[in-house]
Order: structure tokens, then C-alpha cells, then sequence
């Protein structure tokens, strides 16, 4: 009687340790929003919210109705051409790589798991940098975020085979075998400019890819990434109960009716894609994939249906807001996304570590 | 409700995994049915055949409800959301075995001894006909590893074949109604307790000499004594 007294109370505690979905989304919603404004708002040059606003009207309604509205070219360019494609890279960059990280995290039913950690990023880099010193990029838009994710998907299929046995992935060879083709990987990439540095073009570009971050950001950044993510999103959220499944093994997955191959196939393809498209994009921003749904899992618990989506929103409007560090911190020089994201995630990473390696230590 | 014993590495749990269809055999054929079952659906398969495996470790902070959903990922198409039949099976299948105020708590904060009943409930959940368990009782004390042998003879009498794998038959055989011995993948014996589990035949199989003591259940058991070369 007492232990089932003891059993209830504990019960009570843990049920309320957990935010319920609409509550979370109640705080989550306002902050996106609030988030999304404060990128497009606040900036080097100081523009007030009417001026914004006037843009805004003047680019996306029928021009019979804004033709009294007066803006200056300058104030045009600022916030439709620069801020506002810029915060939206920076959201769906952030959603994707929040998304693979909860994928690859199931996949390799490891919490350390991360899109920069597991090659995928490296991977997508590598794939960028190829399209664009064959010069394909320059044939076909498409053909750059179509590289990355091939290239995201090739090293996570070298990653996984190196790293898993068994459908055990120890930590040890999981971080092994990620660094060492994260970094073969990234010495292709850094052969490829040395050997295009004659062309200055290339070789800039290949080191933003190297470097990642989100400068000079266009609307044609925006409709080579958003439909890949929303994409890789949705399949996501299709595969969640096979994801819930995985992440308490193989073997169960299986004996409750999964078919692990093909769905270990169609995640880490989903992953591929949603890091391909942010790779193709902002470069490598390491870090998002980790700490994103690691926050998002302490507040509403390990279910992959609910992680996935809030974890995609919370990483987009988190990217927003390194981004907006990053730019103004010290302005006028803007910091690199990737210090942000590495100093609010290199802590935590090494915490999870830590943590593990007691828990091997002494189980 | 049936045993299969064995020493370690006597092939029980490569049996096990080959009836829940998760292993291929390398030769010949599983039948169930007079078909195949590597070659039924993934899906059908789960249906039919809950599988509990060898208590594991789970990391992640799952809630039990969340454990015992997942029991019925084959009953349920992709997009179609929880059915009332869901619910039924996950309430009766908790209420069966004893864990309904467990149920919204984290699995990796229970006990063995729960998070064994869990894994069970959860393998009702799926409503199989075929429950196999591997080593049900390995990590747990003598009164919970009663607890959940109780609760296994339970599901047997619901008319649900039961198979369980385990070393220990000291335990078992007072709720198995057939033995089936294996020895380094082969079948030595199967039976009744008293067929399959003479002292001469303990001796052969698990190399040590065993004593059998007749108790007040009926079921005598075994004290075992290292084997003096």
C-alpha cells in the first residue's frame, strides 16, 4: 500500500515535469514570432518598425493598392533584399539541421548524434564545393543543394557502416569514425581550394562553405533550401513511431513489426536531405542538431511525434537568434554563426559526454 | 507454458529469436501455419508474435503509456491515429499486469521488477497469439522473479502460447507444463520436469552433479554441486 502510494506520488511528479503540448506551443509560437521580428527589425543601419512595415506592403501587395506608399531604395534593399531573405535561411537552416539532429540521434541511438558530429555536414560541403569547382553550379541552380545532400548521404552511409555493429553503436566509434571522415572529408574540400585558388570566386566561396554562416543570403538561398526542409520534415514526421521504436533497439523495433532496414534506410535518406539543404545554404553550423532537440527532449520528453516538429521550430527561430548575435554583438564586424552556435553548444556536448562515459563507468 | 533451458550458449535465445521470426535460419525452414515466417510480412508477423527480449537498458526517458503505445506501432497504418481498440488493449493489458499506476511514469526511473511487468504489458498490447520471453527473470530477486513467472503462466492460461527461454530451471518448473532441453544448438530432451530433467541428464548438460529434493509443491528442485574430477 505504501509503495503504491510511493509509486503515485512520484507518478504526479513526473507526468508534471513535462510541459504539455499546448502549453509548450503557447510560449513556443510567440517566441518564433517575436524572434523572426527581432531579426528582420533590428540590425546595423537602424530602420523604424513603420519604414519595415511600408517595405513589406509595398513588395507583397498589388501595386494599385501601394502606390501612395513612398520608401526609399535604400530602405527597400535593406529589409526585402538583405534582412528578411536572410532570417529565413537562417530559420529553415535552423529547423533542418534541429530535424536531423533528432533523426540521427534515433538512428544512432545515441544522444551525441549530430549532423557536423555523425559526416553529414562535412559530407554536404564536400558536395558543394565539387558542384561548385566542376563549375555545375553554375549550369543548374539545383545541382548545388543536390550534391550536398548526396554528399550528406554518402558520409553518413560510411559513418553508420564504419561506426555500427550489430545495431550497437558504441560512443567511442561513433565519435571516432564521424571525426576521422568528417576530416578526410574536409581535407578533400581543402585540396579541392587549394587547387582552385587561382580562381578568387571559387576559392571564396568553398571557404564560406568551410566555414558556414549566413552572409549575403538571398531569395534565391530561400527556395533552394525551404522546400528540401519542409520535404525532409514532413517525412520525418511520417517516420516518427518507427523512430520511437529504433530508439529502444533493433531487435525491438523489429519484433514489434518495423522493418528496420528499410526504415533505417529512409531515415538516415531524410536526414541526408534536410542537412544536404542546410549545407547547401549557410555551410556547416555545427552544434544546432545537438542542443536544439536535447532542450526540447528535457521539456517534453523522448516521444519522436512531438520532438520532431517542436524541435524543428525551436532550432529555426534558435539559428534566428545566433544569427541576430551574431551580426550585432560587436558590430560593426560580424561574428562567425558557427562561434555562436559552438560556444551555446560545445558545453553541453562535452557535458553529454561526460555524462555517458560515467554512465559506462559505473552503470 | 513452455521452457526452453539450456546451459549458456545452448542455442536458447538463437530459438527464440528464429520462432519471432527476427533471425533467418541458415538452413531449413521455420513453419507457422505450414508458411514460412521469414517470408510473412514484418507487420503480420508482430501481430501474431509478441517478443519480450532480454531486459535491456532503455535511455531515453519513455513514459510507460508511451511504452505500452508503441506495442500496437503493427496495428496501426502510418497516419491513422489511436483507435479506441488501442486504448482497450493498452488499458486491459496494464490492468492485467498490475502497472496501471505506473503508467505515466518514466520506464527508466521503475525498478526491474516493473520495468520487467512493463515489457510484458507491453507485449499483451499487441493482443499475439505466441508471447516468447528471453530470460524473463535474470536480473530480478527471487519474489519478482515469482511476480512475472506468475504473470507469464497468467497469459498461458488466457490461452496464449507462452515460450519462455531461461538457465534457470529451478524456477521455472513449477509453471511450465513442457521442458525442451538444448545443448550446444541441439534438442536433448523435451517433456514433462520429470522426463527431461533427471539428474543424469543435469549432469551431461550443465556439467555439474545435481541433487533433486522433493518439496511441497510437487516440483522437486535441484541443488547442484561442482562436479570433483
Amino acid at each position: 500500500m505504501s509503495a503504491a502510494a510511493e509509486s503515485s506520488r512520484t507518478a504526479n511528479i513526473s507526468s508534471r515535469s513535462r510541459l504539455r503540448l499546448p502549453v509548450f506551443y503557447g510560449f513556443l509560437l510567440p517566441i518564433v514570432f517575436l524572434t523572426l521580428l527581432a531579426g528582420v527589425g533590428i540590425g546595423s543601419t537602424h530602420i523604424s518598425w513603420p519604414t519595415i512595415l511600408r517595405v513589406v506592403e509595398f513588395k507583397i501587395l498589388p501595386q494599385a493598392w501601394t502606390a501612395s506608399v513612398h520608401i526609399t531604395k535604400a530602405d527597400e534593399v535593406i529589409v526585402w533584399l538583405i534582412r528578411i531573405p536572410r532570417v529565413i535561411v537562417a530559420f529553415f537552416v535552423g529547423a533542418g539541421l534541429a530535424a536531423a539532429g533528432v533523426l540521427l540521434q534515433a538512428l544512432f541511438r545515441n544522444p551525441l548524434a549530430e549532423p557536423g558530429l555523425v559526416g553529414a555536414g562535412e559530407g554536404g560541403v564536400l558536395g558543394g564545393v565539387i558542384s561548385f569547382v566542376t563549375g555545375w553550379s553554375a549550369t543548374s541552380v539545383l545541382s548545388l543543394p543536390m550534391m550536398a545532400m548526396l554528399g550528406a548521404l554518402l558520409a553518413l552511409f560510411l559513418v553508420y557502416a564504419m561506426s555500427t555493429r550489430g545495431g550497437v553503436t558504441p560512443v567511442a566509434t561513433l565519435l571516432l569514425a564521424g571525426v576521422a571522415t568528417s576530416s578526410l572529408l574536409a581535407a578533400v574540400a581543402s585540396l579541392l581550394l587549394s587547387l582552385n585558388i587561382v580562381n578568387w570566386q571559387i576559392a571564396q566561396e568553398i571557404l564560406f562553405w568551410m566555414m558556414g554562416g549566413l552572409d549575403a543570403r538571398t531569395w534565391t538561398h530561400v527556395w533552394l533550401c525551404a522546400p528540401f526542409i519542409v520535404l525532409g520534415i514532413a517525412a520525418s514526421l511520417v517516420q516518427t513511431r518507427d523512430l520511437d521504436l529504433l530508439q529502444l533497439g533493433e531487435e525491438t523495433a523489429a519484433a514489434f513489426g518495423v522493418d528496420v532496414e528499410s526504415s533505417k534506410r529512409m531515415l538516415t535518406l531524410t536526414a541526408a536531405i534536410l542537412t544536404g539543404a542546410a549545407v547547401a545554404v549557410a555551410g556547416l553550423i555545427g552544434f544546432v542538431g545537438l542542443l536544439v532537440p536535447h532542450g526540447v527532449r528535457l521539456i517534453l520528453g523522448p516521444s519522436n511525434r512531438a520532438l520532431v516538429p517542436a524541435s524543428a521550430l525551436t532550432g529555426g527561430a534558435f539559428l534566428v537568434l545566433c544569427d541576430l548575435l551574431a551580426r550585432t554583438i560587436h558590430p560593426p564586424t560580424e561574428i562567425r554563426l558557427g562561434i555562436v552556435t559552438a560556444i551555446c553548444g560545445g558545453p553541453l556536448f562535452i557535458y553529454l559526454l561526460l555524462r555517458q562515459y560515467r554512465g559506462v563507468a559505473n552503470p | 507454458m513452455t521452457a526452453l533451458i539450456g546451459p549458456n550458449g545452448s542455442g536458447k535465445s538463437t530459438l527464440l529469436r528464429l520462432f519471432a521470426g527476427l533471425w533467418r535460419p541458415d538452413d531449413g525452414e521455420m513453419l507457422l501455419d505450414g508458411r514460412a515466417i521469414h517470408s510473412l510480412p514484418r507487420r503480420e508477423m508482430a501481430r501474431r508474435v509478441a517478443f519480450v527480449p532480454q531486459e535491456a537498458q532503455i535511455d531515453f526517458a519513455f513514459t510507460v503509456a508511451e511504452i505500452l503505445a508503441m506495442g500496437r506501432y503493427a496495428h496501426r497504418g502510418r497516419f491513422s491515429p489511436q483507435a479506441e481498440a488501442d486504448r482497450a488493449a493498452i488499458n486491459s493489458a496494464a490492468a492485467h499486469c498490475d502497472i496501471t499506476h505506473l503508467i505515466d511514469r518514466a520506464i527508466n526511473t521503475l525498478s526491474g521488477g516493473e520495468r520487467q511487468r512493463v515489457l510484458i504489458a507491453r507485449s499483451l498490447v499487441v493482443e499475439p497469439e505466441f508471447v516468447l520471453l528471453d530470460e524473463p527473470t535474470a536480473n530480478l530477486d527471487v519474489h519478482h522473479a515469482l511476480d512475472v513467472l506468475q504473470l507469464c503462466e497468467s497469459l498461458s492460461r488466457q490461452g496464449k502460447t507462452v515460450v519462455i527461454a531461461t538457465h534457470d530451471f529451478n524456477l521455472v518448473t513449477r509453471y511450465v507444463t513442457r521442458l525442451i532441453l538444448l545443448q550446444g544448438g541441439l534438442l536433448i530432451a523435451e517433456g514433462a520436469q520429470e522426463e527431461v530433467l533427471g539428474p543424469q541428464t543435469v549432469q551431461e548438460v550443465f556439467h555439474v552433479e545435481a541433487e533433486v529434493i522433493p518439496t511441497k509443491t510437487g516440483h522437486p528442485v535441484y541443488v547442484f554441486h561442482q562436479r570433483t574430477r
